[in-house]
């Protein structure tokens, strides 16, 4: 088949070869799991236990709120300590509302009713089911799955795309995944393919994975409507929008979805769940993290329940080497830096990276010499360096004006700069900034239309009142004429009686 | 248990970055322009040796004083690179055996009018080099077009190291060392009396000399096939991109033979035009300079295209004979305008700007639906 390029892009050292042939391992239990409630794009979960509770492994904790929304489930049978507040994995450190379960070490399931193959199942179903399991986007944008795999009449998926790109340096979760999983994944694929009624899936994969390709390419034979691709390593392949283009040649028209072209994007760890959920009733308790790092004693691909603390996972790895310069969760281009590792593990936990000074490479900043570099590199076709010069002076429209909504934050610009200029944080604080203005623009506008409103008002209700004091004293003035009138009347009577 | 404690300033990513830095490549310029430096101080002598070391000399101590007037971090700037990146330059395109003062005025103003007033490193406008070139030209033409002969340096007829501190620092009085016109301006100035380009230019233009380098000119001009190996060392190294040199070079080409297929006798050649004075300097070094030029591929195109037909219609038409330094700035002064019409096309839009829409048809086609049995 052939493929498109995209404009752009980087080469980012890899550095896959760390973790890369390192099987998939189970992650013990430990002590404690924090399970916080949001853990996906959309609104919270709601919790459904309680305090001292005893919950089965697979078990409903919190519910979905809400169309976009995920629930969250037990990751293994335990005690439920406490739901309060926890630290979020989020470079802020600010806590989240989590449910705090105390593992019991017997890891009972729920009971769970009769499977039934899904395909006897209408596609609404299966979409129902994949929302009740907890699905969401597992190549970390965690976007509720339920939603993506719901068949709109007015915008059907005739290409659904299955994203084993992995091209963020270190992480080798999906490598592995598609290594020794590949029938799982090729299973869920179908599913979702009929879920959506689309006509073929394409589940590519980058070519820096041989190993992964034959897996799938393997599993995928007899499967007539799946086709197997490579294509190029190419810093961000694994983005939706590229790897649309790469793959199609179109791209996802600015302001729309990938559905309104026809096409559909999920991951293969997406996949991988939605088989476990339609075959093996299994919620999405645990997912497969790449624990890599220049600062790491062993590198793992391990399999960690929902909610283990960073930390836990570090020390099961053999701790540190040396203390690191950098914690991320998540790969070194878009992955966030993580204030400590007491927080724990979510569904779009890819990766935990720990790295040591040589591999951050940090520099100070110098100005910008309009070199070009962001510009060449950007796979967007924004021009960085003009979208940071006004966002360093506030100027949120102006960075607006040279495409800043388009920029998929990808990263690609700060790593080619040589300034070493932070882009991605100036168009951070210019999208923050322009959402502001937006939120005071509309305040602004909505407290004009009240002014308006009450001064409407205020001049109907004098009218009004003027009008009724009309009212009353013609009323009161005919009222007098009749008195009059009559008094004449009388008069007029008296003196004809009288005459 | 480790303790766990990573914190640092909240920052977005990436967390990794490219080995490349300004440094670096004001370092990989200069690395370019050695060839060339090393063979133009060879032929010129001491007194070229003296006149760079003073130029390179007042470009840095500018600098350190103006980021010291300023009030900016002395030490990062100041080794950097990019001051004696610019003072190499413009003693590049100086008269080789040039006085003393022409250097350090030279030096001093490319750094501090060229680029220190409009905010430093980044925010100038024009190409400091040739700013001052420029300046240097329009203010002391006698001092700036005469030129030395090329007189190697360990051969007979060069000046010794104590001679050549007299010749830079005093003066010199031996005529038949220099010549009032650089080749480019001889042949100019021949034109304009009625000779015709064959016989001129038989008479002057050696291949051999103009390529290798053994000619009059500036310091650093004369040696095409070193300037071409530096330019293609940049571009192997992606400092540059071939947009620029590639636009100059072949809007040179282009119009010099159209006006020589008009009227051959009149308008020398293309290799003419690309050899002499300072073209492959200034499309490989000085058009290239990134604050300046334009920072998408197309806006380069255009800039190239304009430094070029402008270095031609200055040297064809113009008052001076070298075309380069003003066509430069000139285009300098129109990279902003360039910048802000010329964008590049953004994922899902249009070159307007709207979203791209495709049609059902066009969906089919790309999806491969019509392939499908279904």
């Amino acid at each position: 088949m052939k493929l498109f390029r995209f404009r752009g892009g980087v080469h980012p050292q890899s550095n896959k070869v760390l973790s890369a042939d390192r099987a998939i391992e189970a992650m013990p239990l430990s002590e404690r799991l924090y399970i916080p409630l949001q853990q996906h794009i959309g609104a919270p979960a709601e919790p459904r236990v309680k305090q001292g509770e005893r919950v089965l492994k697979g078990q409903l904790l919190a519910h979905s709120q809400g169309m976009i929304s995920a629930p969250v489930h037990a990751p293994t049978s335990g005690t439920v300590l406490a739901i309060g507040d926890f630290t979020a994995p989020h470079p802020s450190g600010l806590p989240v509302r989590t449910i705090t379960l105390e593992p019991d070490g017997k890891d009972e399931c729920l009971e769970t009713a009769k499977l039934i193959s899904p395909f006897v199942l209408e596609p609404g179903d299966i979409a129902a089911k994949v929302g009740a399991a907890g699905i969401v986007g597992m190549g970390g944008a965690t976007f509720p799955s339920a939603v993506k795999l719901l068949r709109d009449e007015k915008r059907p998926i005739h290409t659904l795309v299955i994203n084993g790109g992995e091209c963020e340096p270190y992480l080798t979760c999906d490598d592995r995944l598609m290594r020794e999983s590949p029938k799982e994944i090729a299973d869920g694929v179908v599913i979702m393919l009929h879920a959506l009624k689309a006509r073929r899936a394409l589940i590519a994969i980058e070519d820096n994975k041989p190993e992964a390709f034959s897996a799938m390419m393997k599993a995928c034979r007899l499967i007539g409507n799946v086709d197997v691709l490579k294509v190029p390593s190419l810093y961000p392949m694994g983005s939706e929008k590229q790897m649309i283009q790469t793959l199609t040649g179109m791209e996802v028209p600015a302001g729309k979805m990938a559905m309104d072209i026809g096409v559909l994007v999920h991951n293969v760890g997406t996949a991988f769940a939605v088989h476990q959920a339609l075959r093996n009733s299994r919620p999405l308790v645990s997912r497969i993290v790449t624990v890599s790092g220049g600062a790491i004693s062993n590198t793992k691909n391990l399999d960690v329940p929902i909610g283990t603390l960073v930390s836990d996972l570090i020390e099961y790895c053999g701790g540190y080497k040396e203390p690191p310069a950098r914690l991320l969760m998540g790969g070194p281009m878009m992955g966030q830096a993580l204030p400590h590792d007491r927080v724990p593990i979510v569904k779009g936990s890819s990766g935990i990276i720990a790295l040591t000074a040589e591999e951050i490479k940090p520099k100070h900043t110098m100005p910008c010499i309009r070199c070009g570099s962001c510009v060449s590199v950007c796979p967007c076709g924004l021009m960085p360096l003009e979208m940071a010069a006004r966002a360093r002076v506030n100027d949120a429209e102006g960075a607006i004006n040279y495409g800043l909504m388009d920029c998929i934050s990808c990263g690609s610009c700060a790593y080619a700069c040589p300034s070493n200029i932070p882009l991605v944080q100036y168009f951070n604080y210019a999208k923050g900034l322009a959402a502001k203005e937006r939120e005071e623009k509309s305040k602004h506008d909505k407290t004009r239309q009240l002014a308006e409103f009450r001064a409407a008002r205020l001049e109907r209700e004098a009218r009004e009142k003027a009008e009724a004091a009309a009212r009353r004293k013609a009323q009161r003035e005919a009222k007098k004429a009749a008195e009059a009138a009559a008094v004449k009347k009388a008069e007029a009577e008296n003196s004809e009686a009288s005459a | 248990m480790s303790t766990g404690a990573v914190s640092h300033d909240p920052i977005a990513g990436p967390h990794t970055h490219t080995s490349r830095s300004v440094t670096m490549t004001m370092v990989l310029v200069i690395l370019a322009l050695s060839p060339a430096t090393l063979f133009g101080l060879y032929i010129f002598g001491w007194p070229a040796i003296n006149l760079l070391v003073l130029t390179l000399f007042s470009a840095w101590l500018a600098e350190i004083g103006a980021l010291w007037l300023a009030g900016k971090p002395i030490r990062v700037f100041a080794l950097d690179g990019s001051a004696i990146l610019t003072g190499l330059l413009l003693a590049l395109s100086l008269p080789p055996w040039a006085p003393w003062w022409i250097a350090v005025f030279g030096g001093i103003f490319a750094i501090v009018v060229g680029k220190h007033i409009f905010g430093g490193l980044g925010n100038n406008v024009f190409n400091p080099a040739m700013l001052a070139r420029v300046a240097l030209l329009i203010s002391f033409p006698l001092e700036m077009t005469t030129w030395a002969n090329p007189a190697p340096l360990f051969a007979a007829a060069s000046p010794g190291f104590l001679e050549g501190i007299k010749i830079t620092f005093i003066g010199f009085s031996e005529i038949d060392a220099l010549s009032s016109a650089s080749y480019l301006g001889h042949v100019k100035t021949e034109l304009s009396q009625g000779a015709t380009v064959t016989p001129l230019l038989e008479g002057i233009f050696q291949l051999d000399q103009a390529l290798l380098g053994t000619r009059n000119g500036s310091l650093g001009e004369t040696s095409a096939l070193l300037l071409l190996a530096g330019g293609v060392l940049l571009l192997y190294k992606r400092v540059i991109t071939w947009h620029i040199p590639g636009a100059m070079l072949l809007t040179i080409v282009l119009v010099a033979s159209l006006m020589n297929f008009l009227s051959p006798e009149q308008y020398p050649h293309a290799l003419f035009h690309v050899l002499a004075g300072s073209t492959l300097l200034g499309a490989f070094f000085i058009a290239t300079d990134l604050v300046t030029s334009p920072s998408t591929k197309r806006g380069q195109i255009l800039f190239g295209v304009g430094c070029g037909l402008l270095t031609y219609v200055i040297r064809t038409w113009g008052g001076y004979p070298e075309g380069v330094s003003f066509a430069v700035l000139i285009m300098n002064s129109v990279t902003p305008l360039i910048d802000y019409y010329i964008r590049p096309r953004i994922y899902g839009r249009t070159h307007t700007g709207a979203p791209v829409t495709y049609t059902p048809k066009k969906i089919k086609k790309q999806l491969h639906l019509e392939d499908d049995a279904s």
